[in-house]
């Protein structure tokens, strides 16, 4: 099993709102395997957030998904699932959002960073 | 951590020197995994600086595919829908290699293209530039993110070794050290104390030989004063003046 997902190419999950998903699925990364589950999740405002943390599990579970993409807007909403994933794969990466710029202190990695590098560097991080 | 906290075994020379070849060991590792905690610490920094960079590099790009994403919009008015029930198969996937850094395995993602694009009649009736726009935008920030991941990947693997390598050092440094200087110490203590004994015994049996050996002459001088001379009585090889032993 590990070696035939070695071999095969995995792929890059994406949970975020509309915008962001179909951006990204434009750039080539959306599928849908043989049992209909797509690789991405649509969120709007009236997403439960249990629905989010299921799917969130769910992405980590699958074994063909290598990084979860995820707005750092939705992570917030379950950061307690996402800190409690320490494994190295799947990578889980925090993107802003069209409408939530990005903010380093509440990122997961960052935050374990915290303490490590500088200040000016964490303002060069928000400004991003 | 008791000061009386040593490895349990019999002092004697050899394990002396099974304890001294011990000792010399756990020095040597000490030192290889320091060398070894130094290594990672430094790839550790290396990556975390890059990370930096990589997620204000990212902001930028983001914002880029967003904007572009608005502009297709503008032109081509709304596709979303279109865009989300057409999805078939990944167009991009991630190849995942391995890199080593002091025995540590470290992923680093790769992405490749793979397969046709599945939207590539998207926009053709109009907006079509735009479209290629916000593709290639996206596919530069996709390219971006997975360097991001495989970065991300190493700095928590990283962090977790070096958090390893860390403990086992401290551990040699205050725990094993320690516990076998004072088993040596204990060893040579004991061994004092032995050779104190064996002395002591020695010279305890040296009196008592002294005591008897006078007593001998004594005798000897008392038998001679009676007439008795016992200075010419022949030796006999064989009687050496044992008890005869009798089982």
């Amino acid at each position: 099993m590990a070696l035939h997902s070695a071999i095969k190419g995995k792929l890059i999950s994406v949970i975020g709102d509309e915008d962001t998903c179909v951006g990204f699925l434009l750039g080539g990364v959306g599928e849908i395997n043989k049992n209909r589950h797509p690789n991405f999740m649509v969120v709007d405002k009236n997403t439960p957030i249990s629905e989010l943390e299921d799917c969130f599990k769910r992405f980590v579970k699958r074994d063909d998904i290598d990084i979860i993409l995820i707005n750092q807007n939705y992570a917030e909403l379950i950061r307690h699932v996402i800190d409690a994933h320490t494994a190295p794969i799947p990578a889980v990466l925090e993107i802003p959002s069209k409408d939530h710029p990005y903010d380093a202190t509440k990122d997961s990695i960052l935050r374990r960073a915290k303490g490590m590098f500088s200040a000016d560097d964490l303002v060069g991080v928000n400004r991003g | 951590m008791s000061g009386k906290d040593r490895i349990p075994i019999f002092p004697s020379r050899g394990a002396q020197m099974l304890m001294k070849a011990r000792l010399a060991g756990a020095h040597k590792g000490h030192g290889l995994l320091k060398k070894k905690a130094d290594a990672l610490q430094m790839r550790f920094r290396m990556i975390l600086s890059k990370i930096i960079e990589t997620k204000t590099l990212m902001g930028e790009v983001m914002k880029e595919a967003a904007f572009s994403l608005a502009e297709a919009k503008f032109t081509t008015g709304d596709f979303n829908q279109v865009v989300l029930q057409n999805v078939t198969k990944a167009q991009i996937k991630i190849r995942t290699k391995k890199d080593n850094v002091a025995g540590v395995t470290l992923p680093v993602f790769e992405s490749y293209q793979d397969g046709s694009d599945t939207y590539e009649l998207a926009g053709l009736a109009r907006g079509g530039q735009q479209l290629q726009k916000l593709k290639k935008n996206y596919q530069s920030a996709v390219k971006l993110l997975v360097e991001l991941a495989s970065l991300q990947t190493s700095f928590v693997t990283l962090d977790e070794v070096i958090k390893v390598t860390n403990r086992r050092v401290n551990a040699i440094e205050h725990v094993i050290i320690p516990r076998i200087d004072r088993t040596l110490a204990y060893i040579i203590s004991e061994l004092d104390e032995l050779e104190r004994e064996e002395f002591y015994r020695l010279k305890k049996i040296q009196d008592k030989k002294r005591i008897a050996r006078k007593k001998a002459e004594a005798l000897k001088e008392a038998l001679l004063a009676q007439g008795i001379d016992t200075r010419q009585a022949v030796n006999n090889m064989l009687d050496e003046g044992d008890e005869d032993i009798l089982f």
